[in-house]
């Protein structure tokens, strides 16, 4: 996929990853509705693409309400048009420190699935209709090694990434055939706020940059051919071409 | 008799001798009359059945813009309260729509008080936002917002609801008003003879060989409370039609293959740009051909019009005395039309918005 000109939408694009993300389809010429919770932040992350010369806008909210899933996306085709890639980032781990599931309050392991969830399920049956009749979107679902690996204390977050892997397997399974892509991708360690929350003791130096697994995420959406409808892939083993 | 989208209510006086339900109908199960143009044989199925009336090599066209939520609070700078109902696309910080008096919809339109007296050049408050008044004609307004691009649209978000009428109490959600594939929000009500078209339908047309491609069309209002206004419904809407859309149904026409309209929007989309073209054709310029972009449809199509495009429709139900029942006669004879509608009061099909579905073709 043609970056440029394509209407974008990166939840959790305030901070990380997501903001990152932003950066990178902005700086190619991509028009992006950045979503997240905290308006402050968000603005400063809008200001600095426009600064940048990037077409970016701000929607305040958040994804794990049902009512403001609509909004978010009428919001965003309505400030960048038809939006042909959709990035489910914004994610929670839940109550920090983290805490075994034994000792995870049923209340905090659904508002988990909520977010990481059951968020990303509403925005996508809002966006991916218009993606398939036009025959042509991507949608990225951020997962983590924490999907696939049991690590204790990570019961909850791992937990939903799990199950937003197999949401993405099979929306790509139920899309197949119409030109809509739907990726998984584990971005591995980054240097983030959400890292530091979970393990405060690491060195940020052995961390990646959010911004170069920005771009081997945007490198993915670019490349059809590598980066099929249905694909579980790694930040950490994809190349970007030169 | 104009065309008009939905008429909700029969025409005052309107002769209408069945009695259809006027209840909210799942979109999993939704009915379908099917009336055709050429025979008298009339059926009631189920809407999922779709498929297996049309051919491999046909087209389905919808019309994919989302539901604004085009009903917002305002207040005049004296303190009046008002209704805002927009009737078309936002365009930058630019609103066009409708006043209405205090109340809400759960009044009938007609019987709304009057909205109050506002002149260009005031200021005044629409939810969120506040806006000055550019144009005045009677309860048509035209107003710029001081807030622009994100704020804007937040503040739309935050204080709209979707525009509804009397016959349902209740507020609906924004996504109740939604069609499963939806984009941009260009519509002040919604397309809402796509409601039932779920994925599962989409897909099987598709593997039944069945095309469907897309149009965008700015659906604006049913109505408006004043009759003037009403009369002169529905006022020309934006519509964009993408380049694949024009290929498709070059291509279906081509092979003798018949293209079917998912509510009067496409339909009047359609037409529209099928009559510019001919428009377009006495410069010498592409002599009868559609064309893609953008367009603003202004025919008003009536029992006499002769469609150029459309060989057939999917639409809600409409009993004889509404406007719409009028327009379905410029694709079937009238005769039939009425039987049908009595076959699906039988059958207790429903007529809202929401509820049941014919097909014609």
């Amino acid at each position: 996929m043609k970056i440029s000109g394509q209407g974008a939408l990166v939840t959790g694009a305030s901070r990380g990853l997501g903001r990152a993300l932003a950066q990178a389809l902005a700086a190619k010429g991509a028009r992006v509705a950045m979503v997240a919770r905290d308006a402050g932040p968000l603005a400063d992350a809008v200001a600095t693409i426009r600064a940048n010369g990037g077409i970016a806008h701000a929607i305040a909210a958040d994804i794990s309400d049902k009512d403001a899933v609509h909004k978010i996306a009428g919001q965003a085709q309505g400030l960048v048009g038809e939006i042909g890639i959709a990035i489910h980032n914004a994610s929670t781990l839940g109550p920090v420190p983290l805490r075994l599931l034994l000792d995870t309050e049923c209340e905090d392991l659904a508002a988990v699935l909520e977010t990481n969830l059951v968020g990303p399920f509403r925005l996508t049956k809002i966006l991916a209709g218009a993606m398939a009749l036009r025959g042509s979107g991507v949608i990225v679902h951020i997962s983590s090694d924490a999907a696939v690996e049991a690590y204790p204390r990570w019961g909850a977050y791992g937990i939903s990434k799990a199950a937003q892997d197999q949401l993405s397997r099979v929306l790509a399974a139920e899309l197949e055939g119409t030109g809509v892509r739907v990726l998984a991708v584990d971005p591995g360690e980054m240097d983030t706020k959400m890292h530091a929350d979970a393990i405060p003791e690491a060195d940020p130096a052995t961390l990646q940059r959010p911004a170069d697994v920005a771009a081997r995420i945007v490198s993915m959406i670019e490349n059809d051919d590598k980066a099929k409808n249905g694909l579980r892939l790694a930040a950490a083993s994809w190349e970007v071409a030169p | 008799m104009m065309f008009q989208r939905y008429a909700r209510q029969p025409a005052s006086g309107g002769g209408s001798i069945v009695a259809l339900r006027t209840d909210e109908v799942s979109r999993h199960r939704v009915r379908l009359v099917v009336i055709p143009r050429d025979a008298d044989d009339l059926s009631i199925t189920q809407f999922a059945t779709l498929p297996e009336h049309l051919r491999a090599g046909d087209l389905v066209v919808v019309n994919d813009a989302a539901t604004l939520p085009a009903s917002l609070p305002g207040r005049t700078a004296r303190g009046e309260p008002f209704e805002l109902r927009l009737s078309a696309p936002v365009e930058a910080n630019r609103l066009y729509g409708v006043l209405l008096g205090p109340g809400d919809h759960r009044t009938r339109t007609e019987n709304r008080a009057a909205p109050p007296a506002i002149g260009i050049g005031e200021i005044v408050e629409v939810g969120a936002l506040t806006a000055k008044v550019v144009s005045v004609a009677g309860r048509r307004v035209e107003l710029i917002a001081r807030e622009t691009g994100d704020v804007l649209w937040q503040a739309l978000y935050a204080s709209g609801k979707p525009v509804q009428y009397a016959h349902r109490p209740e507020q609906l959600p924004l996504w109740a008003v939604q069609t499963a594939y939806a984009g941009r929000p260009w519509a002040a009500e919604m397309p809402s003879a796509g409601r039932p078209l779920t994925w599962d339908i989409l897909l099987a047309l598709r593997r039944a060989g069945v095309a469907i491609a897309t149009l965008t069309h700015a659906a604006g209002l049913s109505s408006t409370g004043d009759d003037a206004l009403d009369r002169a419904l529905p006022w020309p809407e934006r519509y964009e039609i993408p380049r694949r859309t024009i290929e498709l149904i070059a291509e279906a026409k081509a092979r003798g293959n018949r293209v079917i309209a998912i509510g009067t929007t496409v339909v009047r989309a359609l037409e529209s740009a099928a009559e510019d073209a001919q428009l377009a054709s006495v410069d010498g310029k592409q002599r009868g051909e559609l064309l893609a972009g953008s367009g603003v449809a202004t025919l008003r199509l009536d029992a006499e019009y002769r469609p150029r495009i459309v060989d057939g429709l999917v639409s809600g139900l409409h009993a004889p005395g509404e406007s719409h029942f009028e327009l379905l006669s410029a694709f079937v004879p009238r005769e039939r039309l009425e039987r049908a509608i009595e076959l699906a009061a039988t059958h207790g099909l429903s007529s809202h918005e929401l509820g049941d579905s014919c097909l014609i073709l």
